[in-house]
């Protein structure tokens, strides 16, 4: 065999001390498509570079050229774990717009649905926090929960997870019986499920010695970086959307917002812990307003707004004016008035902002999504510089990172 | 001490004079515009004076006006008073074949990749940025894809010969 002599190493490569490691575009550690390119030095993080765009799917440039209704779908697919809050926030921003009043019965049921949809995000990312420090038993049994949200929605709309509920002006169809009473099964039940799944990690030897002081940040630091949600609460700011600019009658309820010290990877499980039972009480309180609606108020399920709310089918068959409408709806025939807004929910993970501005056309001129993981995301490499590789990765799953919210 | 759009408003136009300009208030938002060149100056103002304490840079991104020659992109920052509870939209305009503008990273880490994200779809060039380069789209890219230039794909076109998406 011939002795091979022309092999080029690339520069320093010989000398170098460390070691350079892909975790990623696809990894079990990362939960998503993203790569993080390591410099370890054994298991020390030197430093680390993300790249992320690998799920990038220009729903900026999509939703240029879709009226209003047809932008919900696009918004499900930002933070999938979540995506009943994406659309109401999508809904929210519509309705602010074209300054639409809506009955207070889709509100309460609006944040009946949101808030569920928080706990099923938290609950997917303090689970797998739980995986990644080595304690599967969690995450499985809180996945039948889970389920019975999933299932909830399903009742709602007729899908789980790309859920599309909800239209500009209220909900499609009126919650039915079934819906409520799974969402009783649920608030019975999962009250003491959560408790059970805290106590599991909460005081756990194991998990406090892998999740305390690591991934930790200041609330300055924090604050600089754009982190909101429950990473800036988890640093000691209490900053949230829904009491800060309350949306879908937020003001009406009565609920704390729990915040950390440390803003390390145990304090923001306890936040989103906390939120979780927070939730549960503002779902409590929702469904005891809608039980006080009687007569014809408890059947609301819409405003009427003709020109952005379709009408119902057997109308579109049986009415001239539904028909009219039906088809100016479904043909994008309408214009929108000019003008531009920002307009933002607590989503899962942070604020989501959507800046509209619509230059009179039928759609938008230009839409952007504040997606709060693509802002806070540039923090992780001050997060884990210094730290042991093995306490990078529950940092990245403790920060609830969505690859389809940070790609768009 | 409340703040309100007025007081920001009067206090702007009371240190920069005629070198801000356009306000309104739209949804309760006050925006305002002012010249490429004195955006750093705007902003380190809004973040350091006390009584304006725009400390949380919300959202940037950039809107394209292929329309209006001279100032066809639009770098826009959404900052947040959290005290005080208030928004605020500032804006600058560039031309699209000077794009320089001055980086807002040195005041906000989070500008970082929203800067980046904004130079990756309109081209923006951002000055002292400390990694200028594409975050979402691939590297290869030789166009900027939200400018208004580029068009999606016309849904009636039929030129294309391809049996998979039934147009063949």
């Amino acid at each position: 065999m011939e002795h091979q002599t022309n092999i080029t190493l690339p520069k320093g490569s010989i000398e170098k001390t460390t070691t350079t490691l892909n975790i990623g575009p696809t990894h079990p550690a990362t939960h998503g498509v993203f790569q993080n390119i390591m410099e370890v030095d054994g298991e020390r993080v030197v430093s680390t570079e993300q790249t992320v765009g690998y799920i990038h799917r220009a729903f900026e440039k999509l939703a240029e050229r879709r009226p209003l209704y047809q932008i919900t779908p696009i918004t499900d697919r930002l933070n999938y774990c979540s995506s009943p809050i994406n659309n109401m926030g999508w809904h929210i921003t519509c309705e602010r717009f074209l300054k639409l009043d809506l009955p207070k019965r889709v509100d309460y049921l609006r944040v009946i649905i949101m808030e569920l949809a928080r706990i099923s995000d938290h609950l997917i990312c303090n689970s797998i926090v739980g995986v990644d420090t080595g304690a599967y038993t969690g995450f499985l049994y809180v996945m039948q929960y889970r389920e019975l949200i999933y299932e909830i929605y399903e009742e709602v709309c007729g899908s789980r997870l790309t859920t599309n509920i909800g239209r500009i002006g209220g909900f499609e169809r009126n919650f039915t019986n079934t819906a409520f009473t799974k969402l009783e099964k649920f608030l019975d039940e999962y009250p003491k499920v959560l408790k059970e799944f805290e106590n599991l990690f909460a005081r756990n030897r194991i998990f406090m010695e892998r999740t305390k002081g690591t991934g930790g940040i200041s609330a300055e630091r924090a604050l600089n970086y754009g982190f909101t949600g429950p990473n800036l609460r988890a640093a000691g700011v209490d900053y949230d959307v829904r009491l800060q600019q309350p949306y879908s009658s937020y003001q009406d309820f009565d609920f704390k917002v729990p915040v950390g010290t440390t803003g390390d990877n145990y304090d923001r499980f306890l936040v989103r812990n906390a939120e979780m039972y927070e939730s549960i009480s503002i779902i409590k309180q929702a469904y005891q307003k809608i039980q006080e609606f009687k007569g014809t108020d408890a059947e609301v399920y819409h405003a009427d707004v003709p020109e952005y709310y379709l009408p119902k089918k057997e109308d579109v068959y049986t009415k001239m004016e539904a028909l009219i409408w039906h088809f100016k709806i479904i043909m994008g025939e309408i214009d929108l008035p000019k003008g531009q807004i920002y307009s933002a929910v607590e989503g899962g993970n942070g604020e989501l902002g959507f800046y509209l501005v619509s230059d009179g056309g039928r759609t938008p001129f230009r839409l952007h999504f504040r997606r709060p993981c693509f802002i806070y995301y540039q923090a992780f490499e001050e997060l884990i510089k210094g730290g042991m590789l093995s306490d990078a990765v529950v940092t990245l799953s403790s920060l609830n990172l969505i690859a389809g919210e940070l790609d768009a | 001490m409340v703040l309100s759009n007025e007081i920001i408003q009067n206090n702007l136009i009371e240190k920069f004079g005629d070198q801000v300009l356009n306000f309104s208030t739209a949804s309760g938002i006050l925006s305002f515009e002012s010249s490429k060149e004195i955006n750093l100056k705007i902003l380190q103002y809004l973040y350091e004076e006390p009584s304006l304490g725009f400390t949380f840079l919300t959202d940037l991104c950039g809107v394209n006006y292929p329309d209006n020659i001279g100032a066809e992109l639009v770098v826009v920052y959404h900052l947040h008073n959290f005290s005080e509870n208030i928004r605020l939209r500032y804006s600058v305009t560039t031309s699209i074949d000077e794009t320089a503008v001055f980086t807002a990273s040195k005041l906000f880490e989070s500008a970082n990749w929203m800067e980046r994200e904004t130079y990756d779809f309109f081209g923006v060039n951002f000055i002292g940025h400390p990694n200028l380069k594409r975050i979402l789209n691939v590297d290869e890219m030789d166009y900027f894809p939200l400018r208004k230039e580029y068009p999606l794909e016309d849904q009636t076109r039929i030129d294309k010969d391809d049996e998979m998406f039934g147009r063949g």
